[in-house]
């Protein structure tokens, strides 16, 4: 058989949308995200050993508007991470892994990382008025 | 057999199958994952924790024996991890054997580096070296 002639998969847009896919494609991209996040956690912590200046500068763009959205997209993106990741690994073991068994993994992981989010920033906010 | 269909005369005639060194990496990748679940947990909580804190109650923190170890641990899992995830996301996307190779180097460097920077970071808060 000539390469040519090799079955190809179609064009990823001929496909319907499903969770299955979405979460598998979003594992990936939280994974990119949280990569550029953790460039600003060390940022962070040389900015604590530098002195006040350097911390008051983190400070500031962690407090602007740009500064709040990255942080709860990362929030979002590692608790998506960590839930899908647990999921991961229980396929891992081999188990879990029928058609329903992923949906239901799939919507907890969903509702999980939704709630951890919440939580997070109810709880980050209480902390900063308090 | 299908799968013996499925394979070009090349492939066939080469026999070597798969790279033969992806279970290395599997399970370091798996590895790190385990050990970033409670980690990346407790620093989660240690920065809701920390909301509003001004730079002398963040160090005191990190100065801590049992955060500044943990701040290590987390870091050099995170970069292993993200380094070790981007590499898969090279190979899957980046078809230019050069470009894929270059990429793949430069990230596993960066990685090293930012942890290492952030590892010291943490170490000259706890052993009182900061300016």
């Amino acid at each position: 058989m000539r390469s040519a002639d090799r079955p190809l998969s179609p064009h990823l847009q001929i496909y319907r949308w499903q969770l299955t896919s979405v979460l598998s494609i979003l594992h990936r991209a939280t994974g990119v995200a949280l990569s550029a996040g953790a460039i600003l956690l060390v940022w962070w912590l040389i900015a604590a050993a530098s002195g006040p200046e350097a911390y008051e500068g983190v400070q500031d763009f962690l407090g602007s508007w740009i500064g709040l959205l990255l942080l709860f997209g990362w929030t979002l993106s590692l608790f998506y991470h960590l839930c899908n990741g647990i999921r991961h690994l229980v396929w891992d073991t081999g188990h879990a892994l029928d058609l329903k068994s992923t949906y239901i993994g799939g919507w907890i992981v969903v509702g999980a990382t939704a709630v951890l989010t919440l939580v997070a920033w109810i709880a980050g906010i209480a902390r900063w008025i308090s | 057999m299908l799968a013996s269909r499925m394979r070009s005369p090349l492939g066939r005639a080469i026999g070597l199958g798969s790279a033969k060194e992806g279970v290395e990496h599997w399970w370091a990748q798996r590895i790190s994952a385990i050990a970033l679940v409670p980690l990346s947990l407790w620093f989660v909580a240690s920065v809701i924790a920390l909301a509003g804190a001004d730079i002398e109650t963040v160090q005191n923190w990190v100065g801590l024996p049992l955060p500044a170890i943990l701040l290590v641990l987390l870091l050099i899992a995170t970069f292993y991890h993200l380094s070790l995830g981007l590499q898969v996301v090279i190979e899957d996307y980046v078809h230019t054997e050069l470009a894929k190779l270059g990429l793949v180097v430069v990230v596993r460097l960066l990685s090293f580096g930012f942890a290492v920077a952030g590892i010291f970071a943490v170490l000259s808060i706890a052993l009182g070296s900061t300016s």
